[in-house]
């Protein structure tokens, strides 16, 4: 095995992201409960008491105070005084990433939405995986006509401005999750049927195959040693990138509203949100943005390392 | 050479008209129409129902698509639902925002990239390679808005260097002629900035990684035992066998420079392509969103024959395949 660091790292950030949004809400406590009155747009790793009430409703504030008969809960215009002994409990929480308009907990967010971003882009990037090579295998082993059908096909796919395309469609249709991964997926397959084409055809020709087929091998013997092992690393690579470009895509559609109901916010929509609050609120884009970033990168370092190890190979 | 642009040239009719004829399927499929989105308080059902018999909106959709098409044949694109002027005129106005925005962009990418990956290139895996390798990974990894709601948050709200949107201050028409150019640049800055220090980073990881290759051939090692000066092997010998997939590179920016950037578009308000597109959508403005589509298409395909070109021009290995 070739070492790569590149494919190291990346990876090494990809299971991170991924950990992080997927077990992320089992591993932390529960997130504070929203206070938009007093929690609203604290800084990152601002401290503030959750103060639960015996109605089930709860007050956050960086600046509780308790007194002998009462808790004083602080808030921007004046403070609130609880008494004693309607308070159920008390507890201190840390907003690492700070607080968003509604007093919520920007990390709790990120990693929910990431989730959203994450599926999204992992199953478009399937729908691309499966339809390109399907495209790709049946060109390259179907004859002469339906290699002409399926290219031209693929030349027509690639005229459309893909990034007019899913406006258009975002904005006509507002797509739930399931066609918003069809529609990416479905725009995005091109690249990686004329790759695993080109592939197969350059294959066809090399010594080993031809030596394999001399030597009397199957068909199925042939694809299985030669052609799949041979086509998993640059179809791999590509996925890489893929994903990233969808990730990329995702978001943009997200920030301009017109990605999955913003009743989810997807670190696309943070973004959005957050700039409409920056010069309160630096960290509200700041943050989703850079996890979209880390996970663009991972996966292109992703995409270099397997680049290498073949090139190496 | 001759026969494969005529070829491309006349298939590109039917492949816009594709295009064209599967966004006219999309808008038509979806749910709603211009008439709906028309927002005013008073509007009844009736008016609502008048305005869509007035606009053709009732008719079976073949029939619409119909009428469009043999329109579009004798090349009239009809007239915007909204701005109620002809669509030729909108996307003439909007186009010269685009290629203005998009062009600043591209020079900025070429420039930038060219410079950092040679810059790098000279020293392999010394302080500025490493540097720039880590810096140029990064930032073809941000979404360009993030980037430029950053941009609009530090230089315009903060520091207050650039104007945060549109292509003129307001009452610019009233300045001198060099005074109204420094205006639009000024303008011009923050925008085309964003775009393209993300394509540059792109530019310059792709052509450092191509430098390397050319590096790495025996020519090089030809170059050098001729006794040839480092500069000369690196600007000659190395530079421009590594430019060639470049050129690839510089057509399928095409479309980008013709489209616009969307999102870009939205940030700044600048008045382009891709804010007309955005906001035609939006309204369901059918005869904008068609045409800017095929223009769109017609920017990819063109893209796609440039760089074909190019390539040959540039490299006489090539000329065979694309004969």
């Amino acid at each position: 095995m070739i070492r790569s660091p590149r494919l190291a790292v990346g990876s090494t950030v990809l299971a991170l992201l991924v950990l992080l949004c997927v077990a992320g809400p089992a591993l932390r406590r529960p997130a504070p409960a929203g206070d938009p009155a007093r929690a609203a747009l604290l800084p990152p790793g601002a401290v503030a008491t959750e103060v639960v009430l015996d109605n089930g409703r709860s007050l956050v504030s960086p600046r509780v105070a308790v007194t002998e008969h009462a808790v004083v809960v602080g808030g921007p215009l004046r403070d609130t005084e609880v008494p004693r002994e309607r308070v159920v409990d008390m507890r201190q929480v840390r907003f690492w990433l700070g607080s968003d308009r509604f007093g919520r907990d920007v990390l709790a967010q990120m990693m929910n939405g990431g989730r959203i971003s994450l599926s999204v882009a992992f199953l478009g990037a399937v729908i691309a995986l499966f339809a390109g090579t399907t495209v790709g295998l049946g060109a390259a082993t179907g004859g002469r006509w339906l290699d002409a059908l399926l290219m031209r096909m693929v030349d027509a796919v690639l005229a459309f401005p893909v990034l007019f395309l899913l406006i258009l469609v975002a904005a006509l249709v507002r797509p739930g999750p399931v066609l918003l991964v069809v529609v990416l997926g479905l725009t995005s397959w091109m690249g990686l049927a004329r790759l695993v084409r080109g592939q197969v055809l350059s294959l066809r020709g090399r010594t080993f195959v031809l030596a394999a087929r001399a030597a009397g091998c199957s068909p199925t013997r042939i694809w299985q040693r030669h052609y799949l092992p041979n086509l998993a690393g640059p179809v791999s690579q590509d996925t890489a990138l893929r994903l990233g470009d969808l990730v990329l895509a995702e978001a943009t559609l997200s920030y301009l509203g017109l990605g999955i109901p913003p009743d989810i916010p997807t670190w696309g929509s943070m973004v959005a949100q957050g700039h409409r609050v920056m010069v309160d609120g630096w960290w509200l884009a700041t943050f989703p943005g850079l996890a979209i970033a880390a996970l663009v990168v991972a996966l292109a370092l992703i995409g270099d390392g397997i680049q290498e190890r073949l090139s190496r190979s | 050479m001759t026969r494969l642009i005529a070829r491309r040239l006349l298939l590109l009719v039917p492949m816009v008209w594709l295009v064209a004829t599967v966004t006219f399927v999309v808008v038509a499929a979806a749910p709603g129409s211009y008439a709906d989105t028309v927002e005013h308080p008073g509007l009844t059902t009736e008016q609502r129902q008048a305005i869509r018999e007035r606009y053709g909106l009732d008719e079976p959709v073949h029939r619409q698509y119909l009428r469009w098409l043999g329109a579009v044949a004798t090349g009239d694109l009809g007239v915007s639902f909204v701005a109620k002027e002809p669509v030729a005129r909108v996307l003439a106005r909007a186009l010269p925002p685009t290629l203005l925005l998009g062009g600043a962009a591209l020079a900025l990418d070429l420039l930038l990239g060219l410079a950092v990956a040679v810059a790098a290139a000279r020293r392999p895996r010394g302080c500025f390679d490493r540097l720039s390798t880590v810096l140029a990974l990064g930032l073809s990894g941000l979404p360009s808005f993030w980037l430029a709601g950053l941009a609009v948050l530090v230089f315009a709200l903060l520091l207050g260097w650039f104007p945060a949107s549109h292509m003129h201050s307001v009452g610019a028409e009233q300045l001198s002629a060099p005074a109204r150019l420094a205006d639009l640049v000024h303008h011009l800055v923050l925008p085309a900035a964003c775009l393209g220090l993300v394509a540059a980073a792109g530019t310059a990881r792709y052509l450092r990684s191509t430098l390397m290759d050319v590096r790495a051939e025996r020519f090089i090692l030809a170059a050098r035992a001729r006794g040839l000066g480092e500069g000369r092997v690196l600007w000659v010998h190395t530079l421009r066998p590594a430019l060639l997939p470049v050129v690839t590179l510089l057509g399928l920016s095409l479309p980008v420079l013709v489209s616009g950037s969307v999102v870009i578009e939205a940030i700044f308000s600048w008045p382009g392509m891709g804010l007309v597109l955005l906001q035609a959508a939006q309204a369901r403005d059918v005869p904008v969103i068609m045409a800017a589509t095929m223009v769109g298409a017609v920017a990819v395909l063109l893209g796609s024959l440039v760089a074909d070109v190019l390539y040959a021009v540039v490299d006489p290995r090539a000329r065979e395949e694309v004969r």
